[in-house]
Parts: C-alpha cells; sequence; structure tokens
C-alpha cells in the first residue's frame, strides 16, 4: 500500500480497540518469567557449548602475540576462534569497528577472541587462561583536545551538516540581549537490562541465530556481509528483548562470535557479553561540546539563534546531532547551526535514544533558561513568543509546514497543570523545610520519520487473527498495538489476535529505531489487514467496499457471516507492506513535548532529588496510553539520569571508559524517581500513515534533562553547563551552613 | 573463575585448621564481594571454606553492657535488632545506607568488613592495580580518582575502603574478635583493623594468614543523638561519595568518623574536641595533611557540609 | 616516529603497565601457575525449588542463578550483570530476597528456594504479578521477575519491621509510603525506567493485604 494521500476516515478511526489503554498483551509472560530472551532458549538449542568473550585491554594499538596453549588445553575446552583463525570476517556496513579485532585493536574492549567451552563455567576460567601481547600506538581519547581538528562530517541525519539562513553574525552582535554558552555532555551509556546475547545454530550452510536484536533485517544483511553468506542464509529470530534503546540496532560481537564459535565447534553456541566488558564493547552516546548563541530584542523576540556541536567518534564513524532541534523549535530570522566531528580512538559513538536531541535539548533549552533570565522574561512565555509553525531553518520559499504542531498547547497546558504560576523567578528564594526549592521548564522536539514495514496477517478457521512481521518489541509495547490494530481492523476482540515479531521468515518490518516503529509497523499491519479484509470480503462473497467488519462478523447490507466463516476452506492471508510517498517532504513530521520538573537541593550537600515530574506530549493518535504513558516516564527517567549521574568518564591516559559496569556508571534507582505525571494531547495527523500516529518513546527524554538543570538554577542559582549536574559542581555555590 | 573445591566447615578449629593446611583457601560467608571478584578472578581461590554453619549468628548482651555480635549475623538482621536500633542508631542506620536490601540480607557482619575497594582500576584486570597486582603501578594515581582517598594515601594506591558499617563501627569503638589458624583467640580494637596502604596496599587489614573473625563487640552505649550520613550521585544503592558517622552529646561534644575518604574508616580523636566549635574546626582537623586529587578535591567541603548536616540533625 | 612500545603481561593475560617512562614489570608467572586450569570440582547439592525437591551435581562454580537457569531451565530469573549490581536475578530463599547470581548453589543445601515462576504462572499469577501487568510496571521485562520478587519480600520486610534508609528514625516502625518502596526497592534497576508504575502496582497490592 502506498501511503501518499493524507488519510481520510478508515477502520482504524472507530477506536473501538485502538487508543484504549490495553495491558500489555505479553504482560502474563513477562510477569512470570515465562517470556524467553535470547540466551534462555534451551527449546532450540538444548544443549548449547557456551562462549566467553575476551576483550582487549589496551586503547589502541596491536597483538603482538596471543598464547592459546594453556586456554586450548583447559577443562572443558571445545574451541578458541580469534581474527587468525577464524576465517574471513567482515565489517558490516553499520559497524565503524570490526566486531574482532586483532591483530589491529581499534579500542579498549573490541572482542579479540571466543573461548568456547562445555559450561559457562569453564568457558570464563579458560578466557582468563588466553595470554595476550600488546604493542599500544598513541590515541587520542580526549574531545576537548581534538576538538579543534574536528572537522564537518559528510553528512548529519536529517540533513547538512551546516546550516545558515539570514545574517546571524549581524544580528547576533546587534542583539540587545545574548546568550554565548558551551556546554558539555559526556558519554552515556544504553546499559539495558538483558546484556547483548546470542545462541548460533547451523545447519549445513544455513545459520540460525536467536539473539537480541531491534532491527531484524538490518542484522541479518550484516550477520551475511561480515560472514561472507548469503542473506537467504541467514535467519535472526528475536522475539523478546531485554531493552535496547539503540544499543541493539546492530550486529554486534555476541552474535558474530557465536555464529564463529558454533562453526567452529560443530554445534549451537551461546554467548551473553559480560556485563563488565559491554561498555567499552559495544556503542554508547557520544559526548558534545556544544556552543549556543541566541540574540533576542528587549521584548524577547529571537533574532539570532546559533548551535555549534563537536563530538567525536573512531574513524569513520558517524557525529551527534545534536543541533537538529535547533532548526526547527524558534523562530528566528538569523540562523546557522554548524556540526563538527573528531577523531577518537575510544570505542564506537552510536545511535542511542533520541541521538541528537537528547543532548542538543540539553544545551539549547538551558541557553533559552538564561535568555529568559537575561530578558527578566518567564521562560515559558519566551518559548511560546518565539513559537513558528512553519520549519524556520528552511531557506528559500516556500516555507515547509508542519504537519501538526502543538508546542504552545504543551507548553501552556504543562504551566497550568504544574502550577508554574507559584514558581518564584528569583533563583535561590524558594524553601521547603531545609530544602531548596526549584522549577524548571523545557521544550520537546523530535522527529516523527516513518519507515517502509510488512507484515502478514492470517485468519484460520476459528475465526484466530494471526499477526507476522519482523517487527520488534524492545519494551515498547508493540506486541499489544499491533494486537490492537489488527482486531480494530478485523472487527475481532483482542483476545482473538496473535502476533508473532521478531523472525526474519516474516515479513520485513521498519523495526525499532527512531521513534518510527509504532506508527510504521502498525501501518503495515493496516495495510495487510486491508488486503485480508479484501480476501475475506471476496471468499464471502461481500462487495469489499462495503463490507463491515465487527464483533467477528461481516456484514453488508443485509448479509452477514462469522469472520471464521471465510477461512473454513482453508486459512486466507493477506500481506502488504506500506510505503510512505512524499508527505513527509510536504509537511514536517514532528513531534512536541513540554517538560516540567522540581527538585529540591539539600543545602549542605547540594544533593538533588527530583521531587516532580509531568510531561506534555503532542504525538498524534496516542495508539495505546498505557504504553504511551510508558514510553514517556521511562525517557522521563533517563533523562534524570544524564542530568544528574549518568557519565561515561574517559581515562584519557589509557583510553577507556572506566566505570564500565552497573555499579560504577550510575543510572536512577527508585529512589531517584518521583510519581510521574503524563498528559497527552488530542492530535490525530492524518498526513504521517494510515493510523494517523506518531512516535513518543524518544520525545519522552528531549527536554527532561534540562528542564531538571533548569529546577536546580531556580532552586540554587547555580548555572552548571558540564552535566552531568552532580553535588561537586553546585557545592561552592551552596549557601553557607554553621 | 578458577575451579575449587568446596567444604562446610563444621566447627570453628576446625575451620581454621582446615584453612591453615591450605594456602590457597578462603573462607566464605555471605560471598556477595569474594564471589563478585572470583568471577573476574580478583580473588582466585583453589579451595573455599564455607563457615556459614559455625553458629556465630547471634547477637548477645556482654558483660560490661555492650554487644556481641557474631561474625554471620546478617547486616539486615544487624540494622534491626531492637538493642542496635535504640543503644547505637548510628550502627543501625549505616547498614540500611549500605547496597541494597538482597545484599543486606547475605552480606554478614565480618565479610562487610573485609570488603575490597571498589576503586574500577582494582576491578578491571586490564588495567595496573597494586592492590589487585601488587608492583603493577596504580592507574588510578593518573587516571580517574573521583571516588578515591583524599587522605591517608600513598604513592602505591589511593583505594578507600567501601563499608558504611565499618565508619559507624569506629565511631563506636567496636573490636573485632577473631581466632587465629594456631586456635588462639584475640581482639583488635576496629581503630587497628583496616591498615593504610602504603607500600603494601595489597594487604587490607591487620588479620594474619588464616584467622577467622568470629564477633565484633560494641562497648556500653554511649548515648547521644546518633546519625549517619551518607552522601553519593543517586538516591541510593551506591557507594558513598563521603559519610559521616557521628555520635553527638547534649552538650555538644561528641564523636566523629568518616567514610568515603580513605582506605580504612577515618576517625581522628584528636578533632572531636572541636566539635563544639562546628565542622569545619573538625574537618580541619581531621583532614590536616589531606592529599586531595584534581578529581576529588570537592570531598573536603562535602565532608565539613555533611558533618554540618549531621551536626545541624543531632541538634533539632 | 614509533610511538609504540612493548608491554609486559600479568598470569592473567592482561597489559600491566602504561608509558615507558613509569613502566613496571609484572612479575612473571611460573609454568605451573600458567599450565592450565584445574579440572572443575563436582559437588551434590539438594534444595527445594518452588515447593519441588531438586537434587543436582554441579560444578561448585555453579552460582545459584546458574543453576536455576541453566541445569533447572527456570530462566525466569534473569542474569543482568552477574555482580550484584542490577537486582535481575533477585530470588526469595529460606524467606528472604537476595541476588542468586552472588550465591553458590552448594552453599543452599537444604534451601527453599522460591523463583518467579514459583509466585505464579500466566492464567494463575500472584497478585503482585497481576497488580505489575495492570500498572504496566514494566516495558522490555527483563528485570520484571526481580523487582516483583523483591516487591514480594519487600512487603514482608515492613511487615517485620526492618528498617531501611528512607526512614531517619530508625526506632520507629515502617510504613507502607512511596518513600519506603522506592528506597526498599532500589536494588533493582530497571533502565526501561517504569519505576513510577511500578510503585503503583507494589502499593495496589500492599493495600489490599492491609
Amino acid at each position: 500500500m502506498k501511503f501518499d494521500q493524507p488519510a481520510t476516515t478508515n477502520p482504524i478511526d472507530q477506536l473501538k480497540v485502538v487508543g484504549k489503554p490495553t495491558d500489555r498483551i505479553e504482560g502474563p509472560l513477562k510477569v512470570s518469567g515465562a517470556a524467553p530472551y535470547a540466551y534462555e532458549r534451551r527449546d532450540v538449542a538444548p544443549s548449547p557449548a557456551y562462549g566467553c568473550v575476551i576483550g582487549a585491554t589496551i586503547g589502541k594499538g596491536k597483538i603482538q602475540s596471543m598464547d592459546l596453549g594453556p586456554a586450548r588445553r583447559a577443562p572443558g575446552v571445545i574451541t578458541i576462534v580469534t581474527a587468525q583463525n577464524a576465517g574471513p570476517v567482515g565489517k558490516g556496513a553499520f559497524n565503524t569497528a570490526k566486531l574482532i579485532g586483532g591483530p589491529d585493536i581499534d579500542h579498549y574492549h573490541q572482542a579479540i577472541a571466543v573461548v568456547v567451552a562445555e559450561t559457562f563455567e569453564q568457558a570464563r576460567a579458560a578466557a582468563q587462561l588466553v595470554r595476550v601481547n600488546y604493542v599500544r600506538t598513541a590515541g587520542e581519547f580526549d574531545l576537548s583536545k581534538a576538538k579543534d581538528g574536528a572537522k564537518a562530517p559528510k553528512q548529519l541525519t536529517g540533513g547538512p551538516p551546516d546550516s545558515a539562513l539570514g545574517d546571524f553574525d549581524g544580528a547576533f552582535a546587534a542583539a540587545a540581549v545574548k546568550v554565548d554558552s558551551t556546554y558539555t555532555t559526556p558519554d552515556h551509556a544504553h546499559a539495558m537490562m538483558e546484556p547483548h546475547a546470542t545462541i548460533a545454530a547451523w545447519k549445513g550452510d544455513e545459520l540460525t541465530l536467536w539473539t537480541s536484536n531491534q532491527m531484524i533485517d538490518w542484522g541479518r544483511g550484516e550477520i551475511a556481509k561480515i560472514l561472507g553468506m548469503p542473506k537467504t542464509k541467514v535467519r535472526l529470530i528475536s522475539p523478546f528483548i531485554g531493552g535496547g534503546f539503540g544499543g541493539k540496532l546492530f550486529i554486534r560481537a555476541d552474535a558474530v562470535l557465536a555464529a564463529l564459535g558454533a562453526r567452529a565447534a560443530g554445534r549451537p553456541v551461546k554467548i551473553a557479553l559480560q556485563r563488565p566488558l559491554m561498555i567499552n564493547n559495544t556503542t554508547h552516546r557520544p559526548a558534545t561540546i556544544q556552543r549556543v548563541r541566541l540574540g533576542a530584542t528587549r521584548d524577547g523576540k529571537i533574532t539570532a539563534i546559533g548551535h555549534e556541536s563537536w563530538s567525536g567518534d573512531l574513524p569513520g564513524g558517524k557525529p551527534d546531532g545534536a543541533v537538529h532541534q535547533t532548526r526547527m523549535l524558534y523562530a528566528a530570522d538569523n540562523r546557522m547551526t554548524a556540526t563538527r566531528l573528531a577523531v577518537l580512538d575510544l570505542p564506537e559513538a552510536n545511535a542511542m535514544r533520541a541521538p541528537g536531541e537528547a543532548t542538543g535539548h540539553m544545551a539549547l533549552e538551558v541557553a533559552i533558561d538564561e535568555l529568559a533570565e537575561g530578558l527578566g522574561m518567564d521562560p515559558v512565555e519566551l518559548r511560546i513568543r518565539n513559537d513558528t509553525q512553519v520549519v524556520p531553518d528552511a531557506a528559500g520559499a516556500p516555507p515547509k509546514p508542519f504537519s501538526q504542531r502543538q508546542l504552545v498547547e504543551c507548553l501552556r497546558t504543562g504551566a497550568e497543570r504544574f502550577g508554574w504560576a507559584r514558581r518564584n523567578p528569583q533563583p535561590g528564594q524558594a524553601r521547603d523545610g531545609r530544602w531548596l526549592v526549584g522549577m524548571g521548564v523545557a521544550a520537546a522536539y523530535r522527529g516523527a520519520p516513518t519507515m517502509k514495514s510488512a507484515a502478514r496477517v492470517r485468519l484460520n478457521g476459528r475465526g484466530l487473527v494471526i499477526v507476522e512481521t519482523d517487527m520488534t518489541d524492545i519494551g515498547t509495547g508493540t506486541y499489544t498495538i499491533i494486537a490492537q490494530t489488527a482486531a480494530e481492523m478485523m472487527g475481532v476482540p483482542l483476545a482473538s489476535v496473535r502476533v508473532s515479531l521478531g523472525d526474519s521468515d516474516y515479513p520485513v518490518s521498519a523495526g525499532s529505531g527512531g521513534q518510527w516503529g509504532a506508527a510504521s509497523s502498525t501501518a503495515g499491519v493496516f495495510a495487510a489487514c486491508m488486503k485480508l479484509r479484501q480476501a475475506v470480503a471476496e471468499k464471502l462473497g461481500f462487495d469489499p467496499d462495503k463490507a463491515v467488519f465487527a464483533d467477528g462478523r461481516v456484514s453488508a447490507g443485509r448479509k452477514a457471516a462469522p469472520l471464521a466463516d471465510a477461512a473454513r476452506d482453508g486459512e486466507l492471508v493477506g500481506e502488504d507492506a506500506i510505503e510512505f510517498g512524499d508527505l513527509s517532504k510536504r509537511y514536517q513530521h514532528a513531534t512536541f513535548g513540554a517538560h516540567f520538573v522540581e527538585v529540591g537541593i539539600d543545602p549542605y550537600t547540594a544533593e538533588v532529588r527530583v521531587r516532580r515530574m509531568l510531561a506534555v506530549c503532542a504525538a498524534g493518535r496516542i495508539l495505546n496510553p498505557k504504553a504511551a504513558r510508558n514510553q514517556v516516564i521511562g525517557a522521563m527517567t533517563m533523562g534524570v539520569g544524564s542530568a544528574l549521574m549518568e557519565e561515561l568518564v574517559v581515562d584519557k591516559g589509557q583510553g577507556f571508559f572506566v566505570n564500565h559496569d552497573l555499579a560504577s556508571y550510575e543510572v536512577p534507582v527508585h529512589a531517584d524517581i518521583p510519581h510521574q505525571e503524563v498528559i497527552f494531547l488530542d492530535e490525530t495527523d492524518p498526513t504521517t500513515s494510515p493510523m494517523k500516529a506518531k512516535g513518543v518513546g524518544e520525545l519522552g527524554i528531549c527536554g527532561v534533562s534540562a528542564a531538571v538543570a533548569n529546577a536546580i538554577y531556580n532552586a540554587a542559582g547555580v548555572r552548571v553547563r558540564e552535566y552531568p549536574i552532580t553535588l561537586d559542581k553546585l557545592l561552592a555555590g551552596m549557601p553557607a551552613v554553621a | 573463575m578458577r575451579a575449587f573445591s568446596y567444604e562446610r566447615a563444621r566447627d570453628p578449629q576446625a575451620a581454621v585448621a582446615a584453612m591453615a593446611r591450605t594456602p590457597d583457601a578462603k573462607f566464605i560467608a555471605g560471598g556477595t564481594n569474594l564471589l563478585d571478584l572470583m568471577k573476574l578472578e580478583i580473588e582466585r581461590p583453589g579451595r573455599l571454606i564455607d563457615v556459614n554453619g559455625l553458629g556465630f549468628d547471634k547477637i548477645e548482651a556482654t558483660a560490661d553492657g555492650g554487644l556481641r555480635i557474631g561474625a554471620l549475623v546478617r547486616n539486615t538482621d544487624l540494622a534491626a535488632d531492637e538493642r542496635v536500633r535504640r543503644d547505637y542508631g548510628v550502627l543501625s542506620r549505616a547498614l540500611v545506607a549500605g547496597a541494597s536490601g538482597q545484599l543486606r540480607n547475605k552480606a554478614t557482619t565480618a565479610g562487610n568488613l573485609l570488603q575490597r575497594t571498589r576503586c574500577p582500576y582494582f576491578y578491571d584486570p586490564g588495567q595496573p592495580c597494586n592492590k589487585r597486582q601488587p608492583g603493577s603501578g596504580c592507574g588510578a594515581l593518573q587516571g580517574f580518582s573521583r571516588q578515591l582517598a583524599v587522605i591517608g594515601g600513598s604513592e602505591a594506591c589511593i583505594a578507600t575502603h567501601p563499608s558504611d558499617m565499618a565508619v559507624a563501627m569506629r565511631v563506636l569503638d567496636a573490636s573485632v574478635e577473631t581466632l587465629n589458624p594456631e586456635g588462639k583467640a584475640r581482639r583488635i580494637p576496629i581503630a587497628e583493623f583496616h591498615r593504610l596502604p602504603g607500600d603494601k596496599p595489597q594487604i587490607d587489614t591487620t588479620l594474619g594468614r588464616g584467622e577467622l573473625i568470629t564477633a565484633v563487640t560494641l562497648p556500653r552505649p554511649i548515648g547521644g543523638v546518633q546519625v549517619y550520613r551518607k552522601v553519593r550521585d543517586r538516591a541510593s544503592y551506591a557507594f558513598a561519595l563521603v559519610s559521616v558517622a557521628a555520635v553527638v552529646q547534649r552538650d555538644g561534644s561528641g564523636r566523629v568518623a568518616f567514610g568515603g575518604v580513605a582506605h580504612k574508616p577515618w576517625r581522628v580523636e584528636a578533632a572531636e574536641p572541636a566539635m563544639a566549635s562546628g565542622a569545619k574546626a573538625v574537618v580541619d582537623r581531621a583532614f590536616a595533611g589531606a592529599k586531595p586529587r584534581h578529581d576529588n578535591a570537592f570531598k573536603l567541603l562535602l565532608a565539613e557540609r555533611t558533618l554540618a548536616a549531621a551536626m545541624a540533625e543531632a541538634r533539632a | 616516529m614509533d610511538a609504540a612500545h612493548k608491554l609486559e603481561i600479568s598470569r592473567r593475560g592482561v597489559l600491566i603497565v602504561g608509558a615507558a617512562a613509569s613502566a613496571v614489570a609484572a612479575p612473571s608467572v611460573s609454568e605451573a601457575q600458567a599450565a592450565g586450569a584445574d579440572a572443575p570440582v563436582l559437588a551434590k547439592v539438594a534444595f527445594e525449588v518452588n515447593g519441588t525437591r531438586r537434587e543436582l551435581e554441579l560444578d561448585t562454580r555453579t552460582t545459584l542463578l546458574d543453576a536455576l537457569r541453566e541445569n533447572l531451565n527456570l530462566t525466569g530469573s534473569k542474569k543482568g550483570c552477574d555482580h550484584g549490581q542490577c537486582g535481575a536475578c533477585t530470588v526469595i530463599v529460606d524467606g528472604r530476597r537476595i541476588n542468586s547470581c552472588l550465591t553458590l548453589a552448594v552453599m543452599h543445601e537444604g534451601g527453599r528456594i522460591t523463583t518467579i515462576e514459583g509466585l505464579g504462572q500466566p492464567g494463575a499469577l500472584h497478585p503482585m504479578q497481576a497488580a505489575f501487568v495492570k500498572h504496566d510496571g514494566f516495558q522490555c521485562g527483563y528485570c520484571t521477575p526481580g523487582q516483583i520478587c523483591s516487591a514480594v519480600a519487600v512487603l514482608d520486610e515492613i511487615k517485620a519491621g526492618v528498617p531501611s534508609h528512607a526512614g531517619a528514625d530508625v526506632t520507629a516502625a515502617p510504613q507502607v509510603t512511596s518513600d519506603e518502596l522506592r528506597e526498599r526497592m532500589s536494588g533493582n534497576i530497571c533502565r526501561c525506567g517504569a519505576y513510577s508504575n511500578i510503585i503503583e502496582a507494589i502499593t495496589e497490592v500492599a493495600g489490599g493485604n492491609a
């Protein structure tokens, strides 16, 4: 199905099932421990061998020699695979560094071998016996040093690396009120709870991987490329994924080494990356240095807006797109953005939840707060005053409209619900007992991309509707919203729908990434259901255009029949893909939000505690408010982490992330997170997809950290521009104590 | 993890005797730190002697009005004991500030004292660490030291002791009771139990090889308002940046020990008379000669302000 | 220019030193030590899992978590970190919640172990499991069994009067409040960030019990 005209009324608009806060259909499996994750598939691999991955312990250099002898002779060891004995191993198109290193080492904990043994304990013990001689070479691990040599990247996702409109320099110089601030954000780890894990099994020249991956078809192609085999001989199965956040968009070492290990061992091999290895072995969100310049008239009209961002990656890598939202959020006639990429020898930088916007808002939305202070203006009002309904950054006419843009409504609704009027604009004045209390706000912008997505929907003689697509559910609620879509389309209760996901034998979906999953994958199911409805109507001899699917029955005029009747002679199948035309060129598809945060700060120790949080989101039709709320509160939680504690610390001498486990890379725990409120504004967007939906999972993180930072400033009067805002950075600005 | 043989010790004498016979044996009780380190082969025992059956799991009153805490008393039980809550509040509060509910259910009194540092270089076998591998160097000195010691460190090591419980025990003047491999009991004042790193950072305590902790005794209650204040980046389930165990008497006198600042719980008795003059006076004395590093210099101000918070709480 | 320099290796096959100027040679390893791993030591253990007696012969190195997952195929208990840093492996042993990754299976002779599978199954969920579904107290589901085992035990701990860091007054009997629950549940990390919903789920179950 081609989607190239705005949607009109369609069966989804009935909203009998879609739009309801349905419990997750896979919930009972998850809460009872019955949902099988990749490493747990004893049903497909009853007696696998176990692989233990060895990571390089230098930041950059070469392996001079490896002594595998003692490890080979260790009890239970079946085989050891290294780059030297693995045969040809290529590099995936999505990988910046090879997934098995040697002799060249590109980064710390790059995998250099896998020890395969009869048991987990034996593999782990034998891995300790592998002796490696390295020759270290100098590397660059310090972004602040590499910054000056950073170059413009070829491309930035979503546009050219630099943009300019009007006369930024002139307008900024002439502006009555200015902000010129530099912010830094550190490297962040996805730190999903399930480690990257794979079981690999070969049958002749065919390889099956039970793995934990967000993008099944990408992964299938990557495995084929890396191992030099036809894509058709690779199968990926990933029905349950213990979190991804972008860290499982790509094939990683667990999958490649399990495949190589299984080939060498002649039996299935399973591997889960050890937690202390994960952070340096896999990808992370790169650190940024960002300079934001804002110029405004005294009455708060922004006249100049400039945002420059520097990040680093391994040679051939990609930049962080921190300037994205600055091209979209506020009107101003004179503007510039610039993105520069430095070469660093740290582990591979790559996408993590809302790549670009997550870091970009951390700078821009604090700069706006600083401007509001400079103007003596309320920061909510300043944002509203500079709203735009067209893309402000697009040079040339005619301006491109946003298909929907309710930023102002988000801000106004949030301000009212949060009690923003009670905020004292004078920082450091509000107290609750001993606590210094402050409120902060930030706007949120995230694009709403869509991707081609296919599905197959089967109807069987019992009236069951079975959906098959290689789409993944990484905790996003995909199982449930797909079931809701199919139930709505076929006119059956949710209980009559089965959803099978994450298998490369199924039609290729959009996958989970970039906030495109929900809108795209349900639209693919919509398309397949339209096909199935046609087949059903034809089978029953009804006019397909007039057939109504409701309550498990199909009717047209006076004729009616149970839906199951259509499959009485055999299963009916509808398969199709949704393909998106140029509507996204005619309209800017985006989601908007506003975050409100209240913090308390201990005046003695400068410990920051988040007391209240509210997000207001405008993100198209909300397919399942319960699942969508969960996406947003989860993103808010991650935003609190990046505001207050998350930082991969770079050892700039040794060239690695020092705090590479879950004790030392601190992410928020229960005690850090208060009750959270989420409001979804009414919105349907017929230009995005037949579902009229967008995504929310990434919108939810955009701006959260800035709202926390702004609340801290309001509470304590200390402006910290270097994330995370840990207490050591606030301490000197705290009030005197006895 | 190296392969190891495993035995359950039936009585204390047999336990220390078994240990004496086996050079690479280790006692295991809660196991929450030992197994963690064994998985990384930072600890590599060839034999584990499980002491959980030795019966050191009681908390008893002593003749002089104090408490004798069995080495195997779990952190949860110690924190929940009515006498501890009433008379040694600083200890109960320190315990519940540490780790997580799950870990406290398993971790023992002796094991808590014997925790090894959480220095990230100690935990990464790919990095130099004199504590893990004597003579290999200290990665933290040139690297990341935000969590590490500001006082009492050496050129070989700036690790901190991670325990909260031990800081409270230090302020309470606890003693550690042990049994050595010859079957002889001795009593080690907590002040002498943990070492400074010097040029032998691989040695954390003054326990002899094969010596078994049997109990920790607390002297009779000292009264006062007892406060344990732990400061960290996240609100729970994290090690201290700085912690303060303070006992403040009605007349303003008191005792204070600091956690998160040194290779051992840090208490300078000579600084305590300054308590009546305020936190700064105490910290100036307790941290005289401190050698903070760029990453952790904030700990001195934090120690002062945390003590001020604790004293304010005590006054309230 | 050759910036490279050779590095010594330790007995565990990892580099030790940094720049040449500060190079320190690691002590070399005797052949005996380096010769290889010792053969696994097997030991028998018997305990009760979810009401059923299980007898196993295990490598002594096997953690309780791996015994459950790999030997007994009870994969509901999750391995998130294997180092006691996440709580995904939480099970209830002899009435108390513990991290099953940080205890050896052979140390639980005669123990009574309850895993998530023992609390309830689809179709017959434990009230806490049902509350997690109702309040959407999870996303990816990987930390969920640990959260639920922990939550069940937390309510018992509060009932038993075990103090927590949430209350400054350790002599007072703890109550079921959001702050108490948040503090006590902090050993269970949920990176998906469903905390707010989890606390609502537990609160509902606690209310039902009261």
